[in-house]
């Protein structure tokens, strides 16, 4: 069965999945930046770790390597601890604005 | 290792006593827990050190010296926060244990040997500080400080971890010293994805580190976190993102260096201008020290452009000097907030009068972030330079040397407003004990250091 799965996988080829990951990545970085909502931002990075999340399991898969699995686990379990903190943040923020908006936090200025 | 154990075990310890109302015992309990692991740590100073679970921490000299350097800030900084959590919330054993577990990321940080464990060391310390830059609920701008850092640190992981999987995906493995050997054993061929890899690093760990293009969310981080917070965030967390810089570099990418060299060279150069030249035109002491600690971390990145044996050794004083001088700066920057209510140049107005002690210790701290003879400053520049020189990167000393010229005109403002300028309703400050305490200690380690440099100069 596990095999299989491999075998699966490995239809595609390798440069196809990097492919896919740069651009998944790509998509999460220019959420990132041209986003004004919290929320949708926080998303965006979320998309820019499982970009990371597939390509590191694409690597795993081709090299046989079971290390490239275990470090996904761990990506996603602190991203987890990373989303209860972040979410606290943007609560906390609303109930002090009323506003998820990044614009209206613009107290701190150079 | 018992460090790490230790540093890990003693905030729990304290959210048990902060269960029981146990508030007294906080601070006592932290401080000699903290000295206990620094003790842990110099005690395995002379073992030979080896990796450990199974390949995954290496407690060498490196780890050990910067180990004992972040702990020993960390005990001065919690020396400094007698009194300041109790304002902010009831619950003051949380705000101990969240900046312990912070320090038990840093201490991975600096003592990883796989790139699981950098990225698990940055996150544990990441996510610590999320918290801790916002922990004024009400405070809008603490609010503000705290999503920026967020939202900006989870930017730079993201780039962090894109680089991890490039280096995984050229080289096959997560450990330092096979990546270091897939670098020695392909010369001429090595794969573009891990160039690639290393470009992402640097991003992620520039973002860290506050080093200029990617320094803009430093200044509104540090001016909206409470003071406590800023003071730990711009010393000991920066001391741990160029230990970790610094150990992944001369472990790993040592034989490319032609590389990334002039990368980091450009970088180095902008983040020294734009950090002094930004702090000439601050009006706020807080915002002013923000943007020297950006023009510090250029500094810090000599060690890396100038990779060699010594790296480490000048990267170790550099970061003590200017470790220590932070540590003075904010502690007054805290009295001085809790007198006036202002962080402004001008609340420093006639200091030197009123308080002699203070200005003093004010003013050694101000020349050893100069970089005036007789101070730690001093020597930690010394070495940096001398190190830059020894490879030839002669135009790159000429710019840090009109940097620190530059920088002597915002750190002179405060001396200046403190002796020269007097306001006649000022009164004299409250000094308490603890703070007289750290605050006379680090300005002692600071001319000790500055004129006797083989304290520490030898060690790494």
């Amino acid at each position: 069965m596990g095999n299989n799965i491999t075998q699966t996988i490995q239809t595609v080829p390798l440069n196809h999945y990097i492919l896919l990951s740069a651009i998944i990545f790509s998509i999460g970085v220019v959420g990132v930046l041209i986003r004004r909502n919290a929320i949708v931002v926080f998303m965006s990075v979320e998309l820019m770790l499982n970009a990371v999340n597939l390509l590191l399991t694409a690597f795993s898969v081709y090299k046989g390597d079971a290390s490239g699995q275990v470090f996904v686990f761990f990506v996603m379990a602190l991203a987890a601890a990373e989303v209860a903190v972040g979410l606290a943040i943007i609560v906390m923020i609303y109930r002090n604005t009323h506003s998820t908006d990044i614009n209206v936090l613009s107290r701190l200025k150079w | 290792m018992n460090t790490l154990i230790l540093i890990s075990v003693l905030p729990i310890v304290l959210l048990y006593l902060g269960l029981y109302k146990a508030k007294n015992a906080l601070l006592p309990v932290t401080v000699i827990g903290l000295l206990v692991a620094a003790g842990l740590a110099v005690a395995e100073w002379n073992s030979n050190a080896q990796p450990i679970y199974h390949d995954m921490m290496l407690f060498d000299r490196f780890a050990i010296a910067f180990s004992v350097i972040t702990i020993v800030s960390t005990i001065l900084i919690v020396l400094l926060s007698k009194g300041f959590f109790e304002k902010i919330s009831e619950h003051v054993a949380e705000y101990y244990a969240i900046m312990l577990f912070s320090l038990a990321g840093i201490i991975v940080m600096v003592s990883y040997y796989n790139l699981t464990m950098l990225f698990i060391g940055i996150e544990i310390m990441s996510v610590s500080l999320y918290i801790l830059a916002g922990i004024r609920k009400r405070d809008v701008a603490s609010n503000e400080a705290a999503l920026k850092y967020f939202l900006m640190g989870a930017f730079s992981t993201g780039f962090l971890l894109f680089g991890i999987a490039l280096l995984y995906g050229a080289s096959g493995s997560f450990n330092l010293a096979a990546i270091r050997d897939y670098t020695l054993s392909h010369p001429r061929n090595i794969d573009p994805m891990f160039y690639t890899g290393v470009l992402m690093i640097i991003v992620g760990l520039c973002f860290k580190l506050g080093a200029a293009p990617f320094h803009f969310w430093t200044p509104d981080v540090y001016e909206g976190s409470p003071s406590i917070i800023t003071a730990f965030m711009s010393t000991v967390v920066k001391t741990a993102g160029i230990a970790a810089f610094l150990r992944l570099f001369s472990a790993c990418f040592a034989s490319i260096a032609d590389f990334w060299m002039p990368v980091l060279l450009v970088i180095t150069v902008v983040t020294l201008f734009i950090g002094n030249i930004t702090a000439l035109y601050q009006h706020s002491f807080k915002r002013m020290l923000a943007y020297s600690s950006i023009s510090h971390a250029g500094y810090l990145l000599f060690a890396i452009v100038a990779l060699g044996s010594g790296s480490a050794n000048s990267v170790f004083m550099y970061a003590t000097a200017y470790s220590i001088a932070s540590i003075i700066a904010f502690g007054v920057l805290i009295l001085i907030q809790q007198q006036t209510g202002s962080d402004d140049f001008e609340s420093f107005n006639g200091l030197g009068k009123s308080n002699p002690f203070l200005a003093v210790v004010l003013t050694i701290a101000m020349l050893s972030l100069a970089g005036i003879p007789l101070t730690a400053g001093f020597i930690g520049k010394f070495f940096m330079f001398s190190g830059a020189v020894s490879r030839y990167h002669i135009g790159l000393v000429v710019v840090a040397v009109i940097n620190a010229i530059i920088s002597i005109y915002y750190y002179f403002k405060v001396i200046i407003a403190m002796y020269f300028r007097n306001t006649a309703d000022r009164v004299a400050l409250a000094v308490p004990g603890y703070f007289g305490f750290v605050l006379g200690l680090s300005a002692l380690a600071t001319i000790l250091i500055g004129i006797f440099p083989g304290i520490i100069s030898d060690l790494i």
